[in-house]
């Protein structure tokens, strides 16, 4: 076809139409690793395995709530006032629940019911994915599980198989939660709001991580303290969450299951 | 054929009436579902699958129970069985259709169901389960239809059909094993989690299909001049006496594991199921209700002379359908989403609107099984005549 074959033709295609969105990548087939030094600045687009670490003893009510408003807020999650139909991200609850496994009756009242923060635990051999009909949610290259609530059929196979209780079903519309709970629905004009019928759960925030930016929970937890919430790339031996997990003890949710967890608490 | 079907007497249109009255019932109820999400039912973040993924499931195993027919017919050669392999064929059509039905109705986006089509994705089992239901659906369809049409004219039926009975066999069993491990494949929901779980399915499946084609056979008798025969429903009585005991003894051995083992994660779902958990006691009864009839069943089946004697075989049978019918349409979906991941229990109880769909869903069942049913004995009475 005029000297232009179809694997040529679709690198043009592809390139032109990555330049339009003013990617990196587009810059970086016509000029390997040209961008690299000024990337660098920016390591929060290159992770390999996404993790986060939480400090357990440094969490306070205050840091949990705020960081679990920063980031319904950012995702526009409403309330619902009902916990059987609630959608949550990240939310609260105690240590006896969160880990069931490590049952132990003569266990200190303070710290059976010490609160501590849960999240989709991004596993590294997620179930989910596993299970999902239609690759609506699935692993991606960085670590994260993601979803796409524009394929999901909700058949909800992915909350049958997540031992965590990290996902969460639109079983109304989110835009009829009840008003007086949620004055500013949405409440972030650029994320989307959700429809019914579809599976959602945290992303570890993919849209500020793309610009660069911390997830909105550990953003928000940093301005009061730091190094209660430690997010980073588990795939780099110095990075910040590598050098956490070296210097401290810390336990996952459930990993006799083989989920391979990438949140871990430091106890 | 299907003109047979627009035929009938009083009581035939009457009882078609019926069932479209409750289909209609449910379909209204299913649009306030459309409009309004899955919010009105039961169900929870909790208990994220009731109902009807139950209703699904236990009709799954009605499917896959017709195959009790043709095996013996088409593999080992029992000749008696001819005479009503047409009325398994399409019991597991109506099967079928109601649980396509049952997970069309239990999705939360249903206009994009051809999703699991356009992103073929073999690493699901739901994807997998589409295949089979489907395929199963089309067997039956295209061998119980030919057959009966030959059947019609007095002739064999055409060659081509032969490998798809074949074929259907093992199908069905992979209908009900695929099912299975929809739930054995979950990590973290140790009341599925048992190897044993297909096992378990067939074995029930094999008990509660033919001990409602039974009871089909025995009301076709009554209200038609078709007799699907005293040999064909002792045998099936035999078959339903087997499968129900290896039933049972399948439940026990989980009972054994959990109970033995000692580990709490096991045990909690059958102590919620059979004794209440944290003070929540409503499946209890229900259970309960479903080991006396198991039992009741037992009973009947096992001592040759209440199994061999029509009356008290029919009642057997529906014992039989209503305690497997709590076990696997109540009981497993349920207890395997309690506790919760985080050791708490929540009640699930479907509502009102999800009780009529999954009452207009059954229905439209019985409403397939009618017209394929009036079919068959129109056809038999002809050929009678």
């Amino acid at each position: 076809m005029m000297g232009v074959d179809r694997r040529q033709f679709l690198k043009i295609a592809g390139v032109t139409a990555l330049a339009g969105l003013g990617g990196k990548a587009a810059v970086d087939i016509l000029a390997p690793g040209d961008v690299e030094a000024s990337m660098k600045a920016l390591p929060l687009t290159e992770g390999k395995r996404w993790a986060m670490v939480i400090n357990m003893p440094e969490l306070n009510d205050e840091i949990m709530n705020k960081c679990i408003a920063a980031c319904h807020e950012e995702h526009n999650v409403p309330e619902f006032g009902d916990p059987k139909v609630e959608v949550k991200w990240l939310w609260k609850e105690d240590y006896h629940h969160s880990f069931p496994d490590h049952h132990n009756e003569y266990i200190d009242e303070k710290y059976e019911h010490k609160f501590l923060l849960l999240a989709c635990n991004h596993c590294s051999n997620p179930p989910c994915c596993r299970v999902c009909p239609t690759q609506a949610t699935w692993k991606r290259e960085d670590g994260i599980v993601m979803m796409d609530w524009h394929r999901c059929i909700g058949c909800r196979f992915c909350m049958a198989a997540c031992p965590y209780g990290s996902r969460s079903f639109n079983w109304g519309d989110p835009r009829k939660a009840p008003k007086d709970k949620n004055p500013d629905f949405p409440t972030n004009i650029n994320y989307p709001t959700r429809s019914k019928g579809v599976v959602e759960k945290c992303t570890f925030c993919d849209e500020r991580i793309s610009k660069g930016q911390l997830p909105a929970c550990v953003e928000a937890a940093n301005k009061l303290k730091k190094n209660v919430l430690i997010f980073g790339d588990l795939a780099d031996p110095d990075s910040n969450v590598r050098q956490v997990l070296r210097k401290n003890y810390t336990i996952r949710r459930k990993p006799a299951l083989g989920t391979e967890p990438n949140i871990f608490y430091i106890v | 054929m299907l003109d047979l079907a627009l035929k009938g007497k009083r009581g035939y249109w009457g009882w078609l009436i019926f069932l479209l009255v409750i289909m209609g019932i449910g379909l209204g109820c299913y649009i306030y579902q459309f409009q309004e999400g899955l919010k009105i039912t039961g169900m929870s973040r909790d208990v994220s699958w009731g109902f009807y993924i139950a209703q699904f499931t236990y009709l799954v195993g009605i499917a896959a129970g017709g195959v009790m027919v043709a095996l013996p017919c088409y593999l080992h050669d029992y000749k008696a069985f001819g005479r009503i392999t047409v009325l398994g064929e399409f019991l597991a059509i109506a099967a079928v259709v109601m649980c396509l039905l049952f997970i069309f109705v239990d999705l939360g986006n249903p206009v994009r169901i051809m999703n699991v089509i356009m992103y073929p994705t073999p690493n699901s089992i739901l994807f997998w389960d589409m295949i089979v239901l489907n395929g199963y659906l089309f067997l039956n369809i295209l061998i119980g239809w030919n057959v009966l049409s030959a059947e019609r004219k007095g002739l064999h039926h055409p060659g081509w059909v032969t490998p798809l009975i074949y074929l259907s066999i093992p199908w069905a069993f992979s209908i009900h094993t695929v099912t299975a491990f929809l739930y054995a494949g979950l990590p973290g929901r140790h009341f599925w989690l048992t190897a044993i779980m297909a096992a378990r399915f067939l074995s029930s499946a094999f008990a509660a299909g033919p001990a409602l084609l039974i009871l089909l056979c025995l009301i076709v008798r009554k209200v038609s001049k078709f007799d699907p025969g005293k040999e064909q429903i002792r045998t099936l009585g035999g078959i339903v006496a087997y499968a129900m005991i290896i039933n049972v003894f399948f439940v026990l051995l989980e009972f054994f594991t959990a109970f033995y083992s000692q580990i709490p994660g096991h045990m909690h779902s059958l102590i919620f199921l059979f004794k209440g958990l944290d003070g929540h006691t409503q499946l209890v009864p229900w259970m309960w209700t479903a080991t006396v009839f198991a039992a009741l069943s037992l009973i009947l089946l096992i001592i040759p002379a209440t199994r061999r004697k029509e009356d008290t075989l029919a009642v057997a049978c529906v014992a039989v359908f209503i305690s497997t019918w709590i076990d696997k349409g109540l009981g497993l979906v349920i207890a395997g989403f309690t506790p919760n991941p985080f050791n708490r229990v929540f009640d699930y109880w479907p509502t009102m609107p999800e009780l009529f769909i999954a009452i207009g869903v059954w229905a439209t069942g019985f409403f397939v099984l009618t017209i394929l049913y009036k079919i068959v004995i129109s056809v038999k009475e002809e050929i009678a005549a």
